[in-house]
């Protein structure tokens, strides 16, 4: 199963190596990550997605816990998440189909964000199922190359305290 | 008034009551160096390898309670300490590793002797630093010993550039660490200390199941009260051993792959398995599947990691070994929970006395099993710190051995590391001076330190070692005799070369050889009563197995040779148990 780990670490260098490298010594895959400061510049916000089960998930988070700059561990619920991911696709687009790749931009209310003569770039956030949705769609025309900054995740307000 | 990074570093190591430091000089760590000279209260051991100031500040831990110190140089220097920060990272032993750097300005330029020992660390350190700021020395060094000492103790690592062991800043040690992310549960949960207690109290099989963290939380003596308490059999592990009295009624042995048969018989068959400060591990369970199904398990441990990494349990508690213990008997006192082992006892006993340990003695040739017996026999009454080396040797050291008192057995656990005894022996006679202080050795892994003979002789440690010479990697040998049908692939040493007698003399300490049995004893007892280094030079039976034995994967309670004996649902005398479970 998919776990979305937000992890808040000390804004210090060599943290991010010391997370990876725990990852891939433990023998845990990593989907995706993402790394940012947060509210206060000493923290940085990971959010990390891994398939794990839940023996491995719970092996993941103590052994996370156990690095000193690792401050505070969420298996954030998926429910009760709001979880977001950009991309940039540049697809094919001769002048004569850029009308329709531009049509599927706009159903997935996705930007343009750059024209060539035979290409559209399209910037995209959602959800992994929407972006998933998407490309389907754009495979059609050709997607020159992708770029993704991975899911970024918060745990909804209500559950705040 | 200002001082330098590298005086920084020394007042640190003062503050933090240091006494000895082991290590080696080099180029970018002579400032600290330099500072050291001018610092009497530390004593300064230089090691003949940075491997060896490793080991022995790690045994030095493991004897005193204290964090021990290593200060070596960059590059190869911090590199050679690789393997013995591994050892103490598997072995949970707090040290405070110093490796010089390269100055900040070339950091990442492959300079001279420049490594990423941070980098290359990560995995085998509970933490490590990159000083960047001479301002931070005194911070960092408070939180590096504050780490390497408490929760689950841990190698630290601190590298220090020498253009920031050159800087300037004014000293002054923090009086307390804050670390945010960094708090042990030490105090185990009220409501599950209560659960285990009435376990324990309605347990008819229990067996406490005991590990190094029952020594480094210096938690014997409430260990020893919960036994008695109960009547509780007692096991313990490799890391363990000195937990608990070798020579006490409910003492049952070492568990595991070369453990006691009635010991493994005793974890198959028990109904409640409480883990203490162990781990699980894969020499001691053997096949999982089959491990203790009988049982409910207990796992008590500062890491909260180790429970339910390898075998599921029925009751977890987080926390310090000596606070659950304490816990664990106010709870049994409350309830006045009365002893009810009489006869899971007399089960234990009997397999005790159908299974003990066994060898095939004989009248000439020097049986190993028998020099350990006899280095036992020798060193009674006198307070004795036993090392070993890995292999063969350390296995019969610690089924012939009687270690009686914690913080007395220094041994390579997890990592196995060859080569840890000797230097181990350096740094555990310098924090017990008052004790006779024996390794028993292998003649493969005491070569893989034995320039540490330099330092034990310099430095007037009256260290023993005991070789068990038989001419090959005996346990490399012995799987391949078992497993590898007889191929003796580079397993094979000549047992003459070195001539261990000489090696000893040409480090100015006293060798012997023992070729004969009737020579043993006089030999033991010349190089024990000998006022400076020793090396016994033992040529044992060549060919002998460490018996019994858990074939790599299987079930532990089917072992290989020792007295026969199937697994234990054919060894429950009947009878018996008729009588005792009325």
């Amino acid at each position: 199963m998919q776990h979305t780990l937000s992890v808040l670490v000390e804004n210090k260098p060599g943290v991010l190596t010391r997370v990876a490298s725990l990852f891939a010594r433990r023998g845990f895959n990593i989907d995706s990550l993402a790394v940012g400061e947060t509210e206060d510049p000493t923290l940085s916000r990971m959010t990390i997605v891994v398939a794990a089960d839940e023996n491995a998930i719970e092996q993941i988070t103590k052994q996370l816990h156990k690095l000193i700059n690792v401050i505070k561990i969420q298996d954030l619920d998926p429910k009760d998440m709001i979880d977001r991911e950009l991309v940039l696709y540049k697809v094919n687009a001769a002048p004569d189909r850029r009308h329709e790749v531009i049509e599927i931009a706009n159903v997935f209310r996705a930007k343009i964000v750059d024209v060539g003569k035979n290409s559209l770039t399209i910037e995209a956030t959602g959800t992994g199922d929407k972006l998933a949705a998407m490309e389907d769609l754009l495979r059609a025309y050709g997607i020159k190359e992708l770029a993704r900054t991975g899911r970024i995740a918060l745990a909804r307000g209500s559950r705040d305290a | 008034m200002k001082v330098t990074g590298a005086q920084a570093i020394v007042k640190s190591l003062e503050a933090e009551g240091v006494e000895v430091v082991f290590g080696y000089p080099g180029g970018v760590v002579l400032p600290l160096f330099d500072a050291l000279y001018q610092a009497p209260s530390i004593n300064t051991v230089l090691t003949r390898h940075e491997q060896g100031a490793t080991h022995a500040a790690d045994a030095y831990a493991r004897v005193t309670g204290k964090v021990g110190v290593v200060i070596v140089t960059s590059g190869p220097g911090a590199a050679n300490t690789v393997t013995g920060i591994a050892n103490a990272y598997m072995d949970s032993v707090p040290l405070v590793v110093i490796t010089g750097q390269v100055a900040t300005h070339v950091l990442g330029t492959d300079a001279f002797q420049e490594t990423d020992i941070t980098g290359i660390t990560i995995p085998i350190t509970k933490h490590n630093y990159l000083v960047d700021n001479a301002e931070d020395i005194p911070g960092i060094m408070a939180e590096a010993f504050h780490i390497a000492g408490t929760g689950r103790p841990g190698p630290v690592l601190i590298d220090l550039p020498v253009d920031i062991s050159r800087g300037e800043l004014v000293f002054k040690y923090p009086e307390r660490v804050n670390l945010p992310g960094y708090k042990p549960t030490v105090k185990g949960h009220a409501k599950q200390i209560k659960e285990a207690a009435t376990l324990i109290s309605h347990a008819r099989k229990p067996l406490l199941y005991v590990g190094g963290g029952v020594l480094s939380s210096n938690a014997a003596k409430e260990l020893k009260e919960l036994a008695e308490l109960m009547q509780l059999p007692v096991v313990t592990t490799l890391m363990g051993k000195g937990a608990f009295p070798e020579d006490h009624h409910l003492f049952v042995g070492m568990p595991g792959m070369h453990g006691g048969k009635f010991t493994n018989y005793a974890i198959t068959e028990t109904d409640l398995l409480f883990g203490i400060g162990v781990r699980f591990d894969d020499r001691v369970t053997g096949k999982l599947a089959t491990f203790a199904t009988k049982a409910k398990i207990v796992h008590a441990d500062i890491d909260p990691a180790e429970i339910g990494k390898n075998r599921s349990v029925d009751l977890p508690i987080v926390g310090d070994a000596k606070a659950v213990l304490a816990g664990v008997i106010e709870e049994l006192r409350k309830m006045n929970a009365q002893p009810r082992t009489d006869s899971w006892m007399r089960v234990i006993d009997d397999w005790r006395t159908r299974f003990p340990f066994h060898y095939h003695t004989s009248e000439t040739a020097i049986m190993p099993q028998h020099v350990v017996e006899r280095v036992r026999e020798l060193t009674k009454g006198r307070p004795t710190v036993y090392c070993t080396e890995v292999g063969q040797n350390q296995m019969w050291a610690c089924q012939y051995l009687k270690i009686r008192e914690p913080r007395t057995w220094a041994s390579s656990g997890g990592l196995g590391t060859m080569g840890f005894g000797l230097p181990a022996a350096i740094g555990a006679q310098l924090g017990r001076p008052d004790h006779l202080v024996v390794n028993i050795a292998g003649d493969g892994s005491i070569q893989m330190n034995s320039q540490e003979l330099a330092t034990a002789s310099i430095n007037k440690l009256p260290v023993k070692v005991v070789i068990l010479n038989n001419g090959y990697l005996g346990m490399v040998r012995q799987w391949q005799e078992l497993f590898y049908e007889h191929r003796y692939s580079s397993s094979t040493l000549p047992q003459d070369c070195p001539d261990f007698v000489k090696l000893a003399e040409a480090y100015g300490a006293f060798g012997i050889r023992v070729t004969k049995l009737d020579e043993l004893d006089d030999a033991l007892v010349a190089a024990f009563a000998h006022d400076g280094p020793a090396v016994v030079d033992v040529r044992v039976e060549r060919e002998e197995n460490v018996y019994p034995m858990v074939a790599p994967g299987g079930s532990i309670d089917e072992m290989l040779g020792g007295i026969p004996g199937g697994p234990v649902s054919e060894m429950l005398d009947e009878e018996l148990l008729e009588e005792v479970w009325e």
